[in-house]
């Protein structure tokens, strides 16, 4: 026996190390051809957009690098064709409907977590279920209202919308988030004569300030990316958001697919550059429900 | 016991005076025009401009005979199948994939969720010039291949349009339902996982009897979500195709070119009620599976 053990220990070990660098080898060489299969689409825009329509023309071949690398097109879709003015109209548009998405749904977030009421749960559900209801639902009413109220065409029309629409899962994310944090905590401070409101604003919205950023960072890219409501709501060419730009683009420049990729590259890079940055609360943000069974 | 009396009914009122902005938008934005929505589907095309005029149940009974809702319907249900047949084991078996302790794993994973990022108006943009029929990467890559019988009109022709379309969202939704197993797959011990290799498990009975099952309610996530985003369906048709082609019509395109193309709103919401009652069913499934999780408040 003991003999046995010593020679088959030894090659046992071995094998195992053995066994671990195949893995390895065969987890590199899968894991970037994966992504490599995946990203195609991506990387054909960006090498579509650095090159210049005569290479196209003669090499249909979209996956190889451009023989030579051209930058103009992305100058003339920020120029010409007026994405500099999407962009910014963009930017107009989203970020003051994250900051209000943030705040108004941590005021009922606040509601939901931390008292007790005979329509809590009801509240919760109504939140819930609306935040996966078709847009189509909704689009003849708000367009009608906003027509009446002056608000098509204005940033504000669209923004308020947005609020109004993601306090759905912002409202329903942050209360769970909040539900973690210990109710003694809020006891202790209403013990010291603390009003709610000071208490929310003192106790509760700085502890929650990671799922805030969380919260954040997805919204910014769900705004961003909207296409419908801009369709809906924003009509007039000095108001309208890069998705809708980029969508205009590939009607007005039908043949210079050049200047459209570049222009797609530069629409996209807002949201790609916060996910970057942020991915860790991104992808946190995105498995809420999901997690816990 | 007056001021106790005075701080339980200021909190009686506390929770309403928070929620009031919050429920006030949500109710002005989303709960009444609902309503409003299904009160339309019973009126005529003109109601919007002209005041209401009720024709009770006419719009959908103009559904019934109508092939192009037919057809919406048709390609909404494809849809609907190719997305839980094909993101769903496709993202698990990406995030089984990457699930491993080597370093750069995260580097592959986060790589792999970019295409989340990317708003449809880019993605159809992208994807209308791989398709073109003449310079698109995939007939270039049939015709270098020598397969030129495979080179086809993708968005031009009405046999190919609504699978091409397809292929995009699914490309999108992998890396989802991916992040959605990949937060899961979290969850499942590591002693579980190692006590069934000790018992002699090979990686497919582990996989099947341990993971799996631990899988489930990141699956059940999954699966509704998947359904409630294919019936949503909007942004991809109407970039790439641009609403023009009839024969790639889902529920959500044919509702927005009925009610703002040819201003037939009445009929657009009854499209969209027929939307709404089907969505309904999955989204209450979420819901139910959600509230589930929840502990007794």
């Amino acid at each position: 026996m003991s003999t046995q053990a010593r020679i088959q220990q030894p090659r046992f070990m071995k094998n195992r190390r053995t066994q671990k660098r195949v893995f390895r080898v065969v987890f590199y060489l899968g894991g970037t051809l994966l992504v490599a299969f995946w990203l195609i689409p991506v990387v054909i825009a960006f090498f579509t957009a650095a090159k210049s329509m005569d290479e196209i023309m003669s090499s249909p071949l979209m996956w190889t690098p451009p023989e030579s690398w051209t930058w103009e097109n992305f100058t003339q879709a920020w120029r010409d064709a007026g994405m500099s003015q999407y962009m910014l109209n963009s930017f107009i548009v989203t970020i003051p409907s994250v900051v209000g998405t943030l705040l108004i749904s941590s005021l009922g977030a606040y509601a939901l977590a931390f008292y007790r009421f005979r329509l809590n749960k009801a509240v919760l559900i109504l939140f819930v279920s609306g935040m996966l209801i078709p847009f189509q639902m909704l689009m003849i009413p708000v367009f009608r209202f906003s027509d009446t109220l002056g608000l098509i065409n204005t940033y504000g029309g669209v923004s308020l919308f947005h609020v109004a629409f993601q306090l759905g899962f912002c409202v329903y994310f942050l209360r769970n988030f909040m539900r973690t944090l210990p109710y003694s905590l809020i006891e202790a401070t209403r013990m010291d004569g603390a009003g709610e409101f000071t208490i929310y604003l003192r106790i509760i919205m700085p502890l929650a300030l990671p799922s805030l950023a969380a919260l954040a960072v997805l919204e910014f890219t769900w705004i961003w990316n909207d296409l419908l409501w801009s369709i809906v709501l924003l009509h007039s060419d000095k108001v309208k958001t890069i998705t809708q730009g980029l969508a205009n683009m590939q009607g007005e420049f039908i043949t210079s697919y050049n200047m459209i990729a570049a222009g797609s590259i530069l629409a996209a890079l807002p949201p790609l550059v916060v996910f970057l940055i942020f991915q860790r609360f991104f992808i946190s943000g995105l498995t809420v429900g999901a997690e816990k069974g | 016991m007056k001021i106790g009396k005075f701080t339980v009914h200021k909190q009686h009122l506390a929770p309403w005076l928070f929620l009031a902005l919050p429920l006030a938008m949500y109710a002005v934005w989303v709960i009444v025009p609902i309503l409003q929505s299904m009160v339309f589907s019973l009126t005529d095309r003109d109601s919007i401009l002209y005041g209401r005029q009720y024709i009770g149940l006419g719009n959908f009974i103009r559904l019934i005979s109508d092939p192009t809702f037919h057809l919406a319907l048709k390609n909404n249900l494809f849809w609907m199948i190719a997305f839980v047949l094909l993101p769903i084991p496709i993202g698990l078996a990406i995030a089984m994939f990457f699930n491993q302790d080597f370093p750069g794993a995260k580097l592959f994973k986060t790589a792999f969720f970019i295409p989340m990022t990317l708003s449809y108006a880019v993605i159809g943009t992208i994807w209308a010039w791989i398709y073109h029929p003449d310079f698109g990467a995939l007939n270039s890559l049939f015709r270098s291949l020598g397969l030129d019988n495979l080179a086809m009109q993708w968005l031009g022709d009405r046999r190919y349009m609504t699978g091409a379309l397809i292929v995009v969202g699914i490309w999108r939704q992998v890396p989802y339902v991916m992040i959605l197993y990949v937060a899961g797959l979290k969850n499942v011990p590591v002693e579980l996982v190692e006590a069934s290799m000790i018992d002699g498990a090979g990686w497919w009975q582990r996989f099947v009897r341990v993971i799996l099952p631990m899988l489930r309610p990141a699956t059940v996530v999954a699966v509704t979500i998947s359904i409630i985003d294919s019936l949503r369906a909007f942004d991809i048709v109407y970039v790439m195709t641009n609403t023009k082609a009839r024969a790639a019509e889902v529920l959500a395109s044919y509702m927005y070119s009925s009610s703002f193309q040819y201003q037939d709103y009445g009929y657009g919401s009854a499209i969209a009620v027929v939307q709404f009652a089907i969505t309904l069913g999955f989204i209450l499934v979420y819901v139910h599976n959600t509230m589930k999780k929840e502990t007794e408040l």
